[in-house]
């Protein structure tokens, strides 16, 4: 369970949100609304840790993320808005690579297999900036089969997918929500998946 | 154990990769290394005593320019294309993972240098004793600028003109290094012993071996938010 | 925002320490041209000739003054450092930064004072003596710490990078002192210590005692001026700055 209390968020001289509380249980998810810049991924990069709230608490399980960080890391997956591919290298490395350096391996032919899912069949040998933005961002979002971890945090992973990307997406984390994991994402488009709730910032 | 060295290889091995991917950028901060130490006769004429008397200086100065040359790429583009946060987010230690990447680039930028600076050397007229000191000084002290600079590097990122700036807070740091170094080879020159500079330049390396990667990792943190 | 645990957390919240510092300024602006008119009057009029290098020697009153100074400053701003890093203190990490400037002088004069004194004594302007070599190194270390703060626009981030270098640099002064002395032994460089070379009397210890207070009266001054300009800048949006600071 993943719970906030009283999270205020500063950028600059402004104030983005303030005595935000939520509690997001297994099996659900949090749908983070809001119009642009009105600090939605501010507020996921500090559900991951990686940006500190001027002031408020965020426990996953009961613990505060900072206080165990190695542990939350394990069950947390997050996709944030830029690709963490590397250019010169074909999906195949990149994931290959980010996976080993989250301490899993996993061999070329389940990497590929599960590229295949995604519709990234005959792209895997090809460098990465050969692929088109909706391809690239289909790389990334494989890590969804490859990486188990409890918590996915998804800052708009449904842009730049086509109608069977999004589908196929839509279907993952609806199969992750069943398995009792629990989603935080950010999108502009109205989902069709059960269990959730929304917040507006 | 494994715990370190695991992730420690795949960072390393990562960066090596993308490395030999770019090609040029290792050649190119070789070239410099060569280019600055053979523009120096140029500027105070050919004499051959004067010159075997600054070679250790202009040496290490080049090969510590030569390095510094692709520090900002150390933690740039993994920050710029948000590898930096999946690293700061892996399940496994980020600062094994920082160290990774700096032993990395000192595999790519001081290690070059090292083998490069004896042939170097030969043009300056040193004896073959005073290329081994002058190589055994650069394999201790490169690793040094590494750590070093990788603070400075994490400092700096994404920050308006980190280049420049990031050579201003990191020079200042480097001048123990250059003079136990380079004061280690002018030392043999002299005849005299070289067991002191030695001995400091590689407390010198132990002990940025120590705080430096925890250092970096905590300034990227600050970079990250 | 800062909840006052401790009643002692109570001035590290700029709201406090900002009307704080206001009431403090005048009272170290006093000290300061008291201690300095007699410091002055001490080493001009008071202290004697000295027989071998004439009346030259004054300078010195301050320029060991100024290189205290500027080498005490950097401690203390490692120390403010330490603080916004350890209890994320907005206060300390502004601490730090207004004090950078007045460092940054210190050691510029230290040098200016000890290149315009070197030159009747050793005839050139600038020796690399090992308290001067060090003294220019102290002065890069200012430069690059104000630099990295200016270039990083997050008030936050500069606050903690720059806590982050300062650290680190004052870890090194001592390695970068210890270092640029075996060098300048090595190589046997001017032989001639500024601090050593004349036999210290009772009166010129005096002056130069004065001196480094007159300049410490004014590097609080100029701290006190410059954290309630970066408290101003940094809190425009808050309540209290509106109702209270800029009525």
């Amino acid at each position: 369970m993943l719970s906030v209390t009283q999270l205020t968020c500063q950028r600059g001289e402004r104030v983005l949100f303030e005595g935000l509380n939520f509690e997001l249980p297994e099996a659900q998810w949090l749908h983070v609304c809001g119009a642009n810049g009105c600090g939605k991924t501010s507020l996921l990069r500090i559900l991951t840790g990686l940006a500190e709230p001027v002031s408020g608490t965020i426990s996953w399980n009961g613990t505060a993320i900072g206080e165990k960080r190695e542990v939350f890391h394990e069950d947390l997956l997050y996709l944030g808005h830029q690709g963490a591919l590397k250019e010169e290298l074909t999906p195949l490395e990149n994931l290959t690579l980010s996976l080993g350096m989250e301490g899993y391996t996993r061999g070329p032919k389940d990497v590929a297999e599960a590229l295949h899912q995604f519709g990234l069949r005959g792209r895997e040998h090809l460098p990465v900036r050969f692929l088109s933005a909706g391809q690239r961002r289909r790389v990334l979002l494989t890590r969804l089969l490859l990486r188990p971890a409890r918590l996915w945090i998804l800052d708009e992973p449904f842009t730049a997918l086509d109608v069977h990307a999004v589908a196929f997406l839509t279907e993952k984390i609806s199969a992750h929500l069943e398995t009792q994991g629990t989603v935080v994402l950010t999108s502009h488009q109205p989902l069709t998946l059960a269990h959730g709730q929304a917040i507006t910032l | 154990m494994s715990a370190f060295f695991v992730p420690f290889k795949q960072s390393v091995q990562r960066d090596l990769l993308l490395a030999a991917r770019h090609k040029t950028e290792l050649i190119t901060a070789l070239f410099f290394f060569v280019i600055v130490v053979n523009l120096l006769p140029l500027g105070v004429g050919p004499d051959p005593e004067l010159l075997r008397k600054i070679a250790p200086g202009i040496l290490w100065i080049g090969a510590l320019l030569a390095t510094l040359l692709g520090m900002q790429r150390m933690f740039a583009p993994d920050h710029a294309d948000g590898t930096l946060e999946q690293m700061a987010l892996s399940p496994q230690s980020f600062t094994v993972l920082v160290a990774g990447k700096i032993t990395a680039h000192w595999l790519v930028a001081g290690v070059p240098v090292v083998l490069m600076a004896p042939l170097l050397g030969l043009q300056f007229d040193l004896s073959a004793r005073s290329l081994w000191v002058l190589t055994l000084s650069l394999l201790l002290g490169t690793p040094v600028l590494s750590l070093i600079g990788s603070v400075g590097a994490a400092l700096t990122l994404g920050v308006r003109g980190g280049g420049v700036l990031l050579s201003l807070l990191i020079l200042p740091l480097y001048i123990p290094a250059l003079i136990f170094g380079a004061g280690a080879v002018e030392a043999d020159l002299a005849g005299l012993s070289i067991e002191g500079h030695m001995s400091l330049l590689a407390a010198l390396a132990v002990l940025s071996a120590f705080f430096g990667p925890w250092v970096t990792t905590f300034a990227l943190r600050i970079a990250l938010e | 925002m800062n909840a006052p645990l401790i009643n002692w957390y109570k001035f590290s919240s700029p709201a406090t320490f900002y009307p704080l510092a206001a009431k403090l300024i005048p009272w170290f602006t006093a000290a300061t041209i008291l201690l300095a008119a007699v410091g002055l009057w001490i080493s001009f009029f008071v202290a004697p000739t000295d027989a071998q290098q004439g009346e030259g020697y004054r300078i010195i009153f301050v320029h060991v003054a100024a290189s205290w100074m500027s080498m005490f400053i950097y401690c203390v701003m490692a120390f403010w450092s330490a603080m916004c890093l350890s209890f994320n203190a907005r206060l300390s990490g502004m601490m730090a930064s207004a004090l950078a400037p007045t460092g940054a002088m210190f050691a510029f004069l230290s040098l200016l004072t000890g290149s315009l004194w070197g030159k009747p004594m050793w005839g050139a302007w600038w020796v690399w003596d090992a308290r001067l070599t060090s003294q220019l190194i102290l002065f890069f270390l200012y430069l690059g710490f104000i630099a990295l703060q200016s270039a990083i626009d997050d008030p936050r981030r500069a606050d903690k990078a720059g806590a982050i270098l300062s650290l680190v640099g004052v870890i090194n002064v001592p390695i970068i002192y210890f270092s640029v002395q075996w060098w300048n032994t090595l190589h046997q460089g001017a032989s001639v210590s500024m601090t050593k070379s004349p036999s210290m009397a009772q009166t010129m210890l005096w002056g130069m005692l004065i001196m480094a207070l007159a300049f410490w009266a004014y590097s609080i001054t100029m701290a006190l001026l410059r954290v309630r300009c970066i408290i101003l800048e940094r809190e425009m949006t808050n309540e209290w700055v509106k109702k209270n600071a800029l009525e």
